[in-house]
């Protein structure tokens, strides 16, 4: 399959999306941000039909969107952002927003689908090369951020106590995120990118007990989901990020399964 | 040596406490007491440096470390780390093999001081009270503090677990001449063990003997 082109172009920019999903993923799952990242997915999905209706690309408009809310949500205190309700609505506003903007584009409903569905035909190899740019960068980010963000995001209450600058540390953690959204619903679609961001993390938990472990336990979960989806979709041509879900949803249930039968034994 | 003089603060107009005057000696196991809202916890921020004062002075006679064990934690069942990864979190970042070496005989002390060497590999999420109050303490101990607040860090264990997590500080305290400053409600700790006794009343702040510390003193409106 690595004839195509196409193919290896999905292939490089899945590894690069697994790899930051993957990591970025323990931390969502550790500072309680599923919910919130299932949002920001969907305010994505808006940004993208905007970046189509102004005639920028959707990736950007993606970046745009997530960005700005992600600093929005930093700015409220970290309680007010984890309102279930307040984050319920404004995700539905968004998704509103995200139907309006491709019905006022003039473009055909096939675009509509590659955004929320995703799509491994659709990624030429300049997007790839936005995409890897856009992973290194979150990467780099979390290489600095190592330690004070471990704390913060493990211990909050400690790492307070401790003197560290936890809201300064949340806004650098939310304009990863906002990235990691943006670049991993270029494959996955916007309606599931939070299934690499959230379930490889998730998984983790329930087996490792370290940071460094939980990482590349998370790591390789999502590179497990996105390379095994590639395959099965090319061989069959059901839809990639189907076989994603699948993958790390059937993960995620062992990993919950063993964790029990570890407490019994 | 912490020392306080007519330490007042206040939120907006709201007075919390005026005219605090208190010496705090290095190695003192001192206990802050008083009813719910008279200014404890406010009093341990400003000593922390995470809230300001209103007016008076504060000095410390040499840069004091401040190690602190709150009440609260939110570390629930699914909790991942294991004990010592938990108490890893306090470590700064290094990439010096050397360094790192010396952090590994520094976490391995810890966990001993604390009595969790044999502990260190049980998730956090799946320690009972004490436990998980003696990860906290090791934590706080990590980067070799002079002064350990302790902030109603025994409010929700078993009398037993209790006296074990003070008989440990008390060790720590005697061993390494540490400063305790322990916020409670409960006076029978406050007798057996501290030496000193802050008794927030009426907006200030009065030392009473440690004798004379009664179940009185936490209710409201004494």
């Amino acid at each position: 399959m690595f004839g195509y082109e196409f193919m290896r172009e999905a292939f490089i920019a899945s590894t690069f999306i697994a790899i930051t999903a993957g990591l970025v993923g323990v931390f969502v799952v550790s500072r309680n941000m599923s919910f919130l990242s299932h949002t920001l997915s969907e305010i994505g999905f808006a940004g993208a039909s905007f970046g189509i209706l102004v005639g920028i690309s959707p990736l950007a408009g993606m970046i745009l969107f997530t960005l700005v809310s992600s600093i929005a949500v930093g700015s409220l205190s970290s309680e007010s952002s984890r309102r279930e309700a307040s984050i319920s609505a404004i995700s539905s506003l968004f998704i509103g927003l995200g139907i309006l903007f491709l019905s006022l584009s003039s473009e055909s409903s096939s675009y509509a689908t590659n955004i929320l569905f995703g799509s491994i035909v659709g990624i030429s190899s300049k997007e790839v090369n936005q995409l890897m740019i856009l992973a290194l960068f979150v990467i780099f980010v979390f290489i600095i951020f190592y330690k004070p963000l471990s704390f913060d995001s493990f211990d909050h209450i400690g790492a307070r106590a401790a003197g560290l600058k936890t809201r300064l540390l949340s806004i650098a953690f939310l304009v990863t995120l906002a990235l990691s959204v943006s670049i991993g619903a270029q494959i996955v679609g916007s309606l599931l990118v939070f299934v690499l961001l959230t379930l490889p993390g998730a998984t983790a938990k329930y087996v490792v007990h370290t940071v460094p472990k939980l990482i590349m336990v998370s790591v390789g979960l999502s590179l497990a989901g996105v390379w095994l989806g590639l395959y099965l979709a090319f061989v069959t041509n059901w839809p990639v990020t189907f076989f994603i879900s699948a993958f790390e949803v059937i993960a995620y249930f062992l990993g919950l399964g063993y964790k029990n039968w570890k407490l019994n034994h | 040596m912490i020392e306080a003089k007519d330490l007042t603060k206040r939120f907006g107009q709201q007075l919390v406490f005026e005219n605090l005057n208190f010496k705090i000696n290095d190695g003192d196991f001192i206990s802050l007491i008083g009813p719910n809202g008279s200014g404890k916890t406010t009093l341990v921020k400003i000593l922390m440096g995470l809230e300001k004062k209103t007016s008076g002075e504060l000095s410390f006679t040499k840069k004091q470390t401040i190690g602190y064990v709150p009440q609260f934690r939110n570390i629930d069942m699914d909790y991942p780390l294991d004990i010592e990864q938990f108490v890893r979190l306090n470590l700064k970042f290094t990439l010096s093999p050397s360094k790192r070496h010396e952090d590994d005989e520094l976490i391995k002390n810890i966990l001993q001081e604390t009595k969790l060497t044999e502990l260190k590999n049980r998730p956090l999420g799946l320690a009972s009270g004490g436990e998980k109050q003696k990860a906290y303490l090791a934590q706080a101990l990590l980067n070799d503090p002079k002064v350990l607040i302790l902030d109603e860090a025994t409010a929700s264990l078993d009398v037993e677990v209790k006296m074990q997590l003070m008989d440990l500080v008390q060790e720590l305290n005697q061993k390494y001449n540490l400063t305790v400053i322990f916020i409670t409600h409960d006076y029978e700790l406050t007798k057996k063990y501290t030496s000193r006794a802050l008794f927030f009343k009426n907006k200030t702040i009065e030392e009473v003997h440690v004798n004379d510390v009664s179940e009185a003193m936490f209710e409201m409106g004494s």
